[in-house]
């Protein structure tokens, strides 16, 4: 009669003894080395990143500048008095000689030359007869280690061109609208875009947002309409940005044009006769954030401990009451979190902008939300997009211009974030 | 229910000349999560301004009977009540009964201290001017009665100073007695109060308890807690609850404490009174 076959170990086993530990911990340090090694990669890995983005930046925003004159304002000296320090009588005469006449009828036609100040008149003088030109720019590297070569080399090559160093960031550079010229032109038509747009995007996106996270978390009723909404509030805030611009498209700049361009309201602006306003573009880039505003709105409120609500409930106060006391206080550092999110987001989006039809070449302030306007991501693309080199100088000072902006607006919403955190409600 | 008090004429008083002298009466009352039946057919009558305890073993139904009392079931979504509970002879689950009103008259004290994240003065008064507190007729004003009630909690003392501080900064045993100044600020019939004492450390649990005996003196209390000789020394009633075959929390016995403990007519009861089991 055969044996039945059994495993050596089965057979010497003895479930009565301890078991054995295998002495594992240098193995399972090792892993945890690895991994703290892969996770400290990865994060060095985001740095080098952000740091090349930074220098790429920076490299476009300071360097040398070789800036020709048509007319050398060495010439338009009279009398033996520098171009700077003529008084204004002199700047006019030198001006009205040196410009065509129909310049001249343009510019007259704002007012008489004498109505300007003589700074004014010392900058037209500038612009119009010396009319200094860019003749060629070198990155912040090549000024701070070739500096001689440089020099050599613009000697050389254009006699009559100075040559500085030049940041391209300045206060100039916020304080005057787009020009052609890239020396004279600046951001402010863009920055002041960007804020209006914002502004009119987080004072529909916020109490819309927040409204319906109270609404879908406090009040409804969980069933297969509610399950919906949110898959749907979910998918949205996924979609392609583009698509939020046809929306704004079809619905703000089309259909709404009577709101949108201030018709309806007896607003006429005669550069714009349709509906691709400030307005549009906000409640476009209102409704692109709104799901985010809502999803992280609900996070902070679901969040907000049942005790809190009991203890509201439990003392007579009603539904509302418990929100408004308790609850919202309670999930407002989480609400503006959510909203420093969608800030950023709206302040930086280009694709949707593009289709409601912002302007890319403008040099007027917007006047208010039925005016025309630009944004710096689209000031910033249009410049980049240019063939001359120094415009790419000039769109990295307009980059530098709008991380500030989203910095500061960010530092903004950081302020109050913490500020609700600390009061731990309405203390 | 919906009728408010005449001016002059305390709820005490109006309570005083109802048919019933039964704070809290339930018929047949079973309460559900989803199609799990939580609380099988009960039936309980408490006493007017005594102390009551329940007592059980861990999920026997405890805090939800407790919260059926005041309609706190309401607030989960799931839950669903059926049968009578009638408040001096009121049927609080009547259609036309708010259960915000309920609430008012039936105050809540909670297992964890969970004061507001207000000061200490606005935790006892938010309550009381939500309800429409009134200032002169010849009452307290708004500070007499939140050191009144900060008196009765025996709080007064330690936060006289400091009434402007965060709730939250205060100790667990504070914070729970905070808790039952902003319960007794809005002048509810009865206190529910679920396992106040179970988060706190021994000597704060007996200020709790000390409170709670100087209350029943006006206000009809209802405790419910884990702790057997917590329920022999505050409370004048006793009714202990256990799970029957379906996990469904019944109503084993209820009487007068001293008979409860002394000599329970149900050998359940005996047995987990004698820490058999529980």
């Amino acid at each position: 009669m055969k044996q039945p076959v059994i495993a050596p170990s089965e057979t010497s086993r003895d479930t009565d003894l301890p078991p054995v530990f295998e002495a594992n911990l240098p193995s399972r340090h090792l892993q945890s080395r690895l991994w703290r090694a892969v996770f400290r990669g990865s994060t060095l890995v985001g740095i080098v990143f952000l740091s090349l983005l930074l220098y790429n930046i920076a490299n476009q925003s300071f360097g040398y500048v070789a800036i020709g004159n048509q007319i050398n304002p060495a010439s338009l000296a009279a009398n033996g008095v520098n171009l700077q320090e003529l008084d204004q009588q002199t700047l006019i005469e030198i001006l009205t000689a040196n410009i065509s006449s129909g310049l001249l009828r343009q510019l007259e036609r704002e007012g008489p030359l004498t109505k300007y100040s003589r700074d004014e008149v010392y900058n037209l003088v500038v612009e119009k007869v010396v009319r200094p030109e860019v003749v060629q720019t070198w990155t912040l590297i090549d000024s701070l280690f070739h500096a001689a070569e440089i020099r050599a080399q613009a000697a050389q090559e254009d006699p009559q061109a100075e040559l500085h160093f030049r940041s391209w960031v300045t206060p100039r550079l916020l304080s005057v609208p787009q020009s052609s010229n890239p020396l004279m032109a600046g951001v402010r038509t863009a920055l002041l875009g960007s804020l209006w747009t914002t502004a009119i995007t987080v004072l529909v996106a916020f109490p819309v947002g927040v409204g319906a996270a109270i609404y879908l978390e406090e009040y409804s009723v969980q069933n297969w309409l509610t399950r919906l909404i949110q898959t749907n509030i979910n998918n949205l805030a996924g979609v392609p940005s583009i698509i939020y611009g046809m929306l704004g498209l079809a619905i703000f700049v089309r259909s709404l044009e009577p709101i949108t361009s201030g018709a309806a309201f007896g607003f006429s602006d005669p550069t714009t006769s349709n509906g691709r306003t400030i307005l549009s573009a906000g409640l476009t880039l209102g409704l692109l954030v709104l799901p985010l505003i809502i999803i992280n709105a609900q996070q902070a409120i679901r969040a907000v401990p049942a005790s809190l609500r009991h203890a509201s409930y439990g003392v007579g106060a009603t539904k509302w009451e418990t929100v408004w006391h308790h609850v919202l206080p309670c999930a407002m550092p989480g609400v503006l979190t959510g909203t420093i999110l969608a800030i950023s987001r709206a302040i930086g989006e280009t694709a949707p902008l593009v289709v409601v039809g912002v302007a890319t070449y403008i040099t007027f302030d917007p006047s208010g939300p039925f005016s025309k306007f630009t944004t710096l991501p689209i000031q910033i693309y249009q410049w980049t997009s240019r063939p001359q080199a120094e415009f790419r100088n000039l769109a990295a000072a307009a980059i530098l211009t709008l991380l500030g902006l989203l910095l500061g607006l960010n530092a903004l919403a950081i302020v109050l974030r913490n500020h609700f955190r600390r009061a731990g409600g309405n203390l | 229910m919906i009728q408010i008090a005449t001016q002059g004429l305390s709820r005490h008083d109006l309570a005083r000349q109802d048919l019933t002298s039964f704070a809290v009466e339930t018929r047949d009352l079973n309460i559900y999560y989803g199609s799990f039946r939580a609380v099988k057919n009960i039936n309980l009558n408490i006493e007017l301004q005594k102390v009551t305890a329940i007592i059980g073993p861990s999920g026997c139904g405890k805090s939800t009977v407790l919260r059926a009392f005041n309609r706190m079931n309401e607030l989960v979504p799931t839950a669903r009540t059926e049968g009578t509970v009638r408040f001096m002879s009121q049927d609080i689950y009547a259609p036309d009964v708010d259960p915000v009103e309920v609430r008012r008259r039936i105050g809540m004290v909670f297992q964890k201290p969970n004061p507001f994240s207000k000061s200490i003065y606005e935790n006892v008064a938010w309550g009381a001017g939500l309800n429409g507190f009134k200032e002169g007729l010849g009452r307290p004003t708004m500070d007499e009665w939140v050191e009144k009630c900060l008196h009765k909690a025996a709080l007064w003392d330690e936060v006289k100073d400091k009434l402007n501080q965060s709730g939250l900064s205060l100790s667990g045993g504070q914070q729970q007695r905070l808790c039952i100044a902003r319960a007794i600020a809005i002048r509810p019939e009865i206190i529910l109060m679920d396992e106040p004492a179970s988060a706190l450390d021994p000597i704060a649990t007996l200020k709790i308890e000390e409170l709670m005996r100087g209350l029943a003196k006006e206000y009809t209390i209802i405790v419910v807690t884990h702790n057997m000789q917590q329920a022999a020394r505050v409370s004048d009633y006793t009714a202990f609850f256990t799970m029957d075959n379906d996990r469904a929390g019944i109503l084993v016995e209820y009487g007068p404490t001293n008979q409860i403990f002394t000599n329970p007519k149900d050998p359940r009861t005996e047995s987990y009174i004698t820490g058999r089991f529980g």
